[in-house]
């Protein structure tokens, strides 16, 4: 979608890594993606894919002892106050310095995955979204109570101005959730990030949250990064799908290549090995053979290939396949389709 | 006890009801004030009636809340249900009420009732090795020769596909999938008859679901195995049950063979819930028939038929008086007013 539109946030290279007792994990193991204004970018994977650290990279909130060890985050400013649209290197930044502040929160928002964690329980839902908006915006107390009133009902909750004098556990799952969502929303974010927005509520719940964040970015035109497992949700909220597995990119594309040709073994496997609601019952499922591997003893060369069926024995075993355009739009990490490897 | 698994071939009447519950209901009290007076009560399980036929699995899904979870926990007796009746027909004898048995006369049949676990993680004691965890229930029923237990686990743990050389470590050395097959070899210990299986792959990661969910399958076949599986993934249920019971606040509203259940749906809610589903393909768009509200509380449901807030079905008959569960036609059961005349819209 709009590859010809200037990206708003583009990552080069990421690398996020954990330093622990006893080793070191590399979390996040060089990514590279762009989001463009107005897309819905998708990443999918697996639990320690890599998924959630990348997201917080982006905001800087990677917790010691992670740390961003190599890599740019370059996000095009808006417009206006004051800037001129310049590109600035988050990786940069200090985590808690002035300018990353001014960000988080504002250009960059985060709908996270516990609305329940994310509240404050001896605060009102009100307080707590008001404190965000004048941290955000020079405007008085009453004015953000005001603009605080029109996200509450904009994002559907029921008597808007009651539950704003709340506690966020008087909410029902689905009410937190648009409580969290128009939090979020508070500061018009040009970038919002939704880390497994809806994996904590019920199918019904889940339908609605989707359907009211597919709305607000069609109406305010913000990209979304939407972080899941789920590939359901996946295909029926995103533009753009993008792959990970053990901290690298497998393959990324537009959701429908992804979905209809899928061209790595992982994606491939991945995508049979689901049961669908509209395949037949009770029959095997093509299954991917073993667990994903403890990121401590992450294999050598292709994360994926002591469990992928397309193996190269001595080639993917030993070096480390890079990320390469195969097909019209889709790129893909897999010596099946070229013969380039990651510099070391 | 035996030490050989009984492998028989599915050649059993399969009508045969192995457990059969009827108007079940299971009350919390809610109390308030210094002497802890009763102000009202949580219909966790409000008036639910099912039966599951030997060798078969039944589905039992619903959103949260929704008193699948409690269900079970009536059925193996870890609740103790308020009122109703849960026939069982063991291995040998007469068909017994669980729901009025006592301490002492439920310990014959525990073995015959097994329970697997949501959580990998928190089901497992970190302090004891694979082979106390599936050894335990064996030495608990008096199995205390330790050659013979050993021998036992051993087989056990192949048939869930573990290797036998790891039963002297400790779940720590184990993923989320090879954890929840340990729970499945302690659960298949005893050689139950019927199994409930709490959400068992909704805690695993997607690659590993298909493993475990063939994995019930085969073993399912193989031991001739009855499962009442509670799940809220329809997907999931889809695939491993042979009908489904969808329960809402407390009631089942529908139960149908599965094949009926997804292509011609008689309840709205049952509806509304497989149009909520996100179909894995960007070309097919779901989620557009958008159910209004929450799930009322089990604590204050509404009048007449608990879903009329939310049903865009509803007509004045049902805001006044609760639908009757009834067969609209052969084995296909539903509680709904208008289930007559309704077309709903189910997954070809």
């Amino acid at each position: 979608m709009n590859s010809q539109t200037t990206p708003l946030l583009s990552v080069r290279n990421l690398k996020t890594h954990f330093f622990m007792d006893e080793g070191v994990v590399k979390a996040v193991d060089g990514v590279t993606f762009d989001v463009h204004p107005g897309q819905i970018f998708g990443i999918v994977g697996e639990s320690g894919c890599g998924k959630s650290v990348t997201m917080k990279a982006v905001l800087r909130i990677v917790e010691p002892p992670g740390k961003i060890v190599n890599g740019e985050i370059l996000l095009r400013r808006a417009k206006g106050n004051g800037s001129n649209g310049e590109v600035i290197d988050l990786a940069t930044l200090a985590a808690n310095g002035k300018r990353m502040r001014s960000i988080r929160g504002g250009e960059i928002a985060l709908i996270p995955q516990e609305p329940m964690a994310a509240f404050s329980p001896v605060h009102t839902v009100g307080d707590q979204i008001i404190e965000a908006i004048m941290l955000h915006q020079t405007v008085s107390q009453r004015a953000a109570r005001k603009i605080a009133l029109q996200m509450f009902k904009d994002v559907g909750i029921p008597i808007p101005d009651q539950r704003l004098d709340e506690y966020a556990w008087q909410l029902s799952g689905g009410l937190r959730q648009r409580a969290i969502i128009a939090m979020a929303l508070s500061c018009n974010p040009r970038l919002l990030i939704a880390d497994e927005p809806t994996t904590a509520v019920d199918v019904t719940t889940q339908a609605q949250v989707l359907r009211l964040l597919r709305r607000l970015q069609e109406d305010r035109n913000a990209a979304i990064i939407f972080i899941t497992h789920d590939l359901g949700v996946i295909a029926q909220m995103a533009s753009y799908v993008m792959v990970m597995y053990l901290g690298l990119v497998m393959e990324e594309g537009p959701v429908d290549e992804i979905f209809h040709a899928p061209q790595h073994p992982y994606t491939q496997a991945l995508l049979r090995s689901i049961p669908s609601v509209n395949s037949a019952p009770r029959v095997n499922l093509p299954t991917i053979s073993g667990s994903i591997p403890h990121p401590f003893n992450k294999p050598r060369g292709c994360p994926f290939h002591p469990r992928c069926e397309k193996l190269i024995a001595g080639k993917c075993d030993a070096r480390t396949p890079a990320l390469q355009t195969v097909a019209e739009k889709q790129l893909v990490s897999c010596f099946l389709y070229h013969d380039v490897e990651v510099a070391s | 006890m035996t030490n050989h698994p009984t492998i028989q071939l599915p050649n059993h009447p399969t009508t045969q009801r192995l457990l059969e519950v009827k108007n079940l209901h299971k009350y919390f009290p809610i109390r308030k004030g210094f002497f802890r007076k009763t102000i009202g009560n949580v219909r966790a399980v409000d008036d639910v009636s099912f039966f599951v036929n030997e060798g078969e699995t039944l589905g039992l899904v619903g959103e949260s809340g929704c008193g699948k979870t409690t269900t079970a926990r009536c059925i193996l007796r870890a609740l103790t249900p308020t009122s109703g009746e849960m026939l069982f027909r063991p291995k040998a004898g007469q068909t017994v009420d669980l729901a009025k048995l006592s301490r002492q006369g439920l310990r014959p049949l525990r073995p015959q009732m097994q329970m697997i676990f949501q959580d990998p993680y928190g089901s497992l004691n970190p302090r004891m090795t694979l082979f106390d965890i599936v050894g335990e229930p064996l030495l608990v029923n008096g199995m205390k020769n330790r050659k013979e237990r050993t021998e036992r686990v051993a087989e056990i743990l192949r048939l869930v596909g573990l290797r036998p050389e790891y039963m002297q470590r400790y779940p720590h050395a184990f993923s989320g999938g090879q954890r929840q097959r340990i729970g499945i070899a302690r659960a298949l210990a005893l050689h139950p008859r019927l199994v409930v299986a709490d959400e068992p792959v909704s805690a695993l990661d997607v690659s590993v679901q298909a493993q475990i969910l063939n994995l019930l399958l085969e073993l399912q076949k193989r031991l001739h195995l009855t499962y009442l599986f509670v799940a809220h993934n329809l997907s999931v249920v889809k695939h491993i049950s042979d009908r489904v019971a969808v329960m809402y606040v407390g009631k089942i509203v529908e139960t149908a063979t599965t094949q009926a259940l997804f292509n011609s749906p008689k309840h709205p809610y049952t509806a509304a819930l497989l149009a909520a589903v996100p179909v894995p393909d960007p070309r097919v768009r779901t989620g557009n028939v958008e159910l209004k509200g929450e799930v009322p509380s089990p604590a204050n449901p509404p009048s007449g038929c608990y879903f009329h807030p939310r049903c865009g079905y509803a007509v004045d008959i049902c805001r006044v008086q609760a639908p009757v569960f009834r067969e609209i036609v052969p084995s296909h059961f539903v509680s709904c007013h208008r289930a007559d005349e309704l077309k709903l819209q189910g997954i070809a």
